[in-house]
């Protein structure tokens, strides 16, 4: 009970702090990391509570593809981020304000009265889920039943979010030589071969 | 000693405050505010599979799974957009973007 609990504050503790630091980080890359490293964090709480599939599914999504993704962009684009930092300390007072206020009205209201009192107030722990199902077995016993639709319907939003970069970033350059399949084969011995008879001491001119 | 629900709870209420906070600070970066988006959105997650697991109920986790689908496609189209805007204009600064009103 002891290990868990020095478990969680330590992975609680990195992620808040890797939080932090991406959004106070000057360079955009060292924000990316800290990204990643709040998501791995993330991911050890998803483990400590006994949810191993999505902890998995976080590492695999994250870290393996959107945070590439930002890097990728940021690494790409040149920018000046030094111009971009101009004038960002104007709402920094009143944006402490409305994060502290925001930070202890959630923090009072999920601690005294959600899990203090609400539904969740009288569980028995976190372990007790399922028994001897594994919990991937029991997201994929519900996923693929009850909630089929919501599952198909997320494969459609990611269809539509990829059509949709696809479509914002590709872009049509003039001047470029580009292989056209429909004319090489509809090419044949009618249109690409010529036969000419050349008079003897004379060339042929093209 | 007991890590009960209230704890996983308010990390994710300090998290998302984050996320907030840092699209306040870091008002003209586009690509520090998607960040802090994906934080919001790992807090929510948090929530979720924190309820999930209390409650015995894994439905929280299907849900979860949802929010990290939306998540994803979010950032990949938000980038597309940041890729298109930056050849537009040669800079991500976001005040800049109302020019774009018609």
């Amino acid at each position: 009970m002891v290990l868990q609990a020095i478990a969680f504050y330590l992975l609680a503790a990195t992620t808040v702090g890797a939080g932090l630091a991406v959004i106070s980080a000057r360079n955009p890359v060292h924000s990316v990391l800290f990204l990643i490293l709040a998501f791995f964090s993330a991911a050890g709480l998803f483990v400590l509570l006994g949810a191993e599939f999505l902890a998995m599914i976080l590492v695999v999504v994250y870290v393996g593809a959107v945070a590439v993704l930002f890097l990728f962009v940021v690494m790409m684009l040149n920018i000046d981020f030094a111009e971009l930092r101009r004038g960002s300390g104007r709402y920094l007072p009143i944006g402490a304000l409305v994060a502290g206020v925001l930070t202890v009205e959630m923090i009072f209201v999920s601690v005294y009265r959600v899990a203090a009192e609400g539904a969740a107030a009288h569980s028995n722990g976190p372990q007790a889920t399922t028994g001897s199902v594994t919990n991937a077995e029991a997201i994929g016993r519900v996923l693929y039943t009850d909630y089929v639709y919501i599952f198909q319907a997320a494969g459609v939003v990611l269809l539509i979010a990829m059509i949709g970069a696809i479509v914002l970033t590709l872009k049509h350059r003039v001047g470029i030589k580009r292989q056209d399949v429909g004319r090489q084969t509809a090419r044949g011995a009618a249109t690409g071969l010529r036969i000419v008879s050349i008079k003897s001491g004379e060339g042929i001119d093209a | 000693m007991t890590i009960g629900l209230g704890h996983y709870l308010a990390v994710a209420a300090i998290l998302f405050t984050i996320g907030v906070f840092g699209i306040f600070v870091n008002r003209r970066n586009v690509i520090v505010i998607l960040m802090s988006i994906e934080l919001i959105l790992l807090a929510v997650n948090i929530n979720l599979v924190a309820f999930s697991v209390f409650l015995h109920d894994v439905v929280g986790q299907v849900y979860a799974l949802v929010v990290l689908t939306v998540a994803a496609a979010e950032a990949a189209v938000g980038l597309a957009i940041l890729v298109t805007f930056f050849r537009w204009r040669g800079s991500i600064a976001v005040d800049d973007a109302s020019v774009m009103r018609g």
